[in-house]
């Protein structure tokens, strides 16, 4: 459904993004997990249209989406959500939900309509009208859910929806990603929480220094040396299979 | 966030309508013309200032494009009144689009918007102020002919009326922006731009279209300006006093609210005229007053009026419950 070939992108000098390639499979969740500073975030911007590669491709549904603009790309049925929340805040909850419903209507009593149903499915049936600044840090993240999900994304891509959550929380939210997922939304997460994604994800990519270090099952991808090393430093691989042969 | 009814803005309409019958005296009535050309432009300032997010200094470049089309058309062209506003509302929203598409087109926002409309409003007044076609520095003279055709009328209080006809029409965009996808667009583009884009909204779009609409309802106050007071010069038409003006009673008001704009030219206005009577005719008094009013604005009510006295008034059943 989605193919990222070799996608590049610098920072004047720095690489932050080194030909980096990834494909998601219709129906799937893809987890992208790496360091902090691997480059995912800048690699999600790129396959939503915020940041123009310098080199490589994005395509879509098998057609070339490279040089789309944002927008063009959320009517295609690509949404996203920030990892850094960020709400209309001078919108209440089910107004907010209601901006990304508006894209497939211009009738604004249908779109609310369709904003309350969707707040009921990500929880926040009870915050409608709620100001989006009065929300916990778990609401804003159902919000910018709710939000990618009133565009009725084919393909969602989800930026760390559970960073900064509690262990209860993230509980709740797990059901809430494979509920999406089985409604026939393909997801592709960033995450950092590895419970999350040996539960969630079908296939884990590894970026690590803008580059992509592993692919595969997410159990295979957490034994492999190379990825142990990217998070624990040079060594570590060696070092933990010594001490498991000692005990 | 509770707003207007479209019975509570036909009863305001209608009460506005009636005042002037009610046997005000000229100076009175010609005050309360001033009051809804003013309110009109603030509502066109409202729609690209408030509800957008995109603050422009420069609202003259659109009143006085209405104003010297009302103005030329007639006197050089022999053009009918009528016809003559149409097209310079038209002018309005043109000048916006360009204004808009130069500027937007390299995402220019915040203090640079700015900045930009200042520009082009100061460049239309010199290239006014300088050019023959638009009576240079001399300015235009229109003609007097009063009759329903002319848009001129004896009794002032029918041209009061269509005035008020116009600060119906901006109230009715207001709220339908409020209550449509289009508004929507706009406030979610003020508060986020990325994350309206990350929802479909093409950006660039809506604010070319809130530029042309904002664009058109303040030259339709220019227009009325011309038509009213009949002689227009490139200081008054492109003058940074209109584009300050607009943004003043829209702030002070309640900017990105329906009823903003009408209440904070209502109120301004009729706190300049009364320090001018009351403090004797000393010059600018009445500046000095609405520079107090913006900083005591700004500082108890950064939501404007309409805000204020909404909260106001959703606080006292609260006190009475406790």
């Amino acid at each position: 459904m989605l193919e990222v070939k070799s996608l590049t992108k610098r920072f004047s000098g720095l690489v932050a993004v080194d030909q980096a390639s990834l494909s998601v499979a219709k129906g799937s969740i893809t987890g992208l997990i790496g360091p902090n500073g691997a480059g995912k975030t800048t690699l999600f911007a790129m396959v939503a249209g915020f940041l123009q590669p310098d080199g490589g491709s994005v395509s879509y549904d098998g057609r070339d989406i490279t040089a789309l603009a944002p927008h063009v790309r959320a009517r295609q049925g690509i949404a996203r959500t920030f990892q850094i929340v960020q709400p209309f805040e001078g919108l209440n909850v089910q107004e907010n939900i209601a901006v990304g419903a508006y894209l497939h209507t211009p009738d604004a009593k249908e779109a609310m309509a369709q904003a309350a149903d969707i707040a009921k499915r990500v929880g926040l049936g009870a915050d409608l009208v709620k100001a989006s600044s009065d929300l916990t840090v778990a609401g804003r993240k159902r919000l910018e859910v709710a939000r990618a999900l009133a565009t009725r994304p084919k393909l969602l891509l989800l930026d760390e929806v559970l960073a900064g959550l509690n262990p209860s929380e993230i509980r709740d939210v797990l059901p809430l990603v494979r509920d999406i997922r089985d409604q026939g939304v393909t997801i592709l997460m960033i995450e950092h929480i590895m419970q999350a994604v040996m539960n969630l994800c079908d296939k884990v990519y590894v970026l690590s220094q803008g580059r992509m270090i592993a692919e595969g099952e997410p159990r295979a991808v957490c034994e492999d040396p190379q990825v142990i090393e990217a998070y624990l430093g040079h060594g570590a691989a060696e070092r933990l299979r010594a001490e498991q042969a000692h005990a | 966030m509770t707003r207007p009814r479209l019975t509570t803005l036909a009863v305001i309409v209608v009460a506005l309508a009636v005042v002037p019958f009610l046997g005000l005296s000229g100076a009175l009535l010609n005050l309360m013309i001033f009051m809804m050309i003013i309110a009109l432009a603030a509502q066109g300032w409202n729609i690209l200032g408030g509800y957008a997010g995109l603050s422009s200094f420069g609202h003259a470049a659109f009143f006085g494009a209405g104003a010297y089309a009302m103005a030329v058309l007639q006197t050089r062209f022999g053009v009918n009144a009528w016809i003559a506003l149409v097209i310079g509302i038209a002018l309005g929203a043109l000048v916006g689009a360009a204004i808009g598409f130069l500027s937007f087109r390299s995402g220019l926002k915040g203090s640079y918007f700015a900045l930009i409309t200042l520009a082009f409003a100061e460049v239309a007044r010199i290239l006014a102020n300088s050019t023959n076609f638009t009576g240079a520095a001399a300015g235009i003279l229109l003609k007097l002919q009063t009759g329903l055709p002319y848009l001129q009328f004896a009794d002032r209080r029918y041209f009061l009326l269509i005035a008020l006809g116009f600060v119906a029409i901006g109230l009715l965009v207001s709220w339908w922006l409020e209550h449509s996808r289009f508004g929507a667009y706009l406030v979610a583009l003020r508060e986020n731009e990325q994350a309206a884009q990350a929802l479909g909204v093409d950006v660039f779009a809506v604010k070319m279209k809130a530029i042309a609409i904002s664009g058109a309802l303040t030259a339709a106050a220019g227009c009325l300006y011309a038509q009213n007071y009949l002689f227009i010069d490139a200081n008054v038409a492109f003058g940074s006093w209109i584009s300050i003006e607009a943004l003043f009673a829209a702030i002070v008001g309640g900017s990105g609210t329906v009823l903003g704009p009408l209440v904070g030219a209502i109120v301004l206005l009729g706190l300049g005229e009364l320090t001018k009577s009351v403090s004797g005719g000393i010059p600018g008094m009445d500046l000095l007053v609405f520079g107090v009013i913006l900083v005591l604005s700004v500082a108890f009510s950064p939501n404007g009026l309409v805000m204020l006295m909404k909260s106001l008034g959703l606080r006292a059943p609260k006190a009475k419950e406790a």
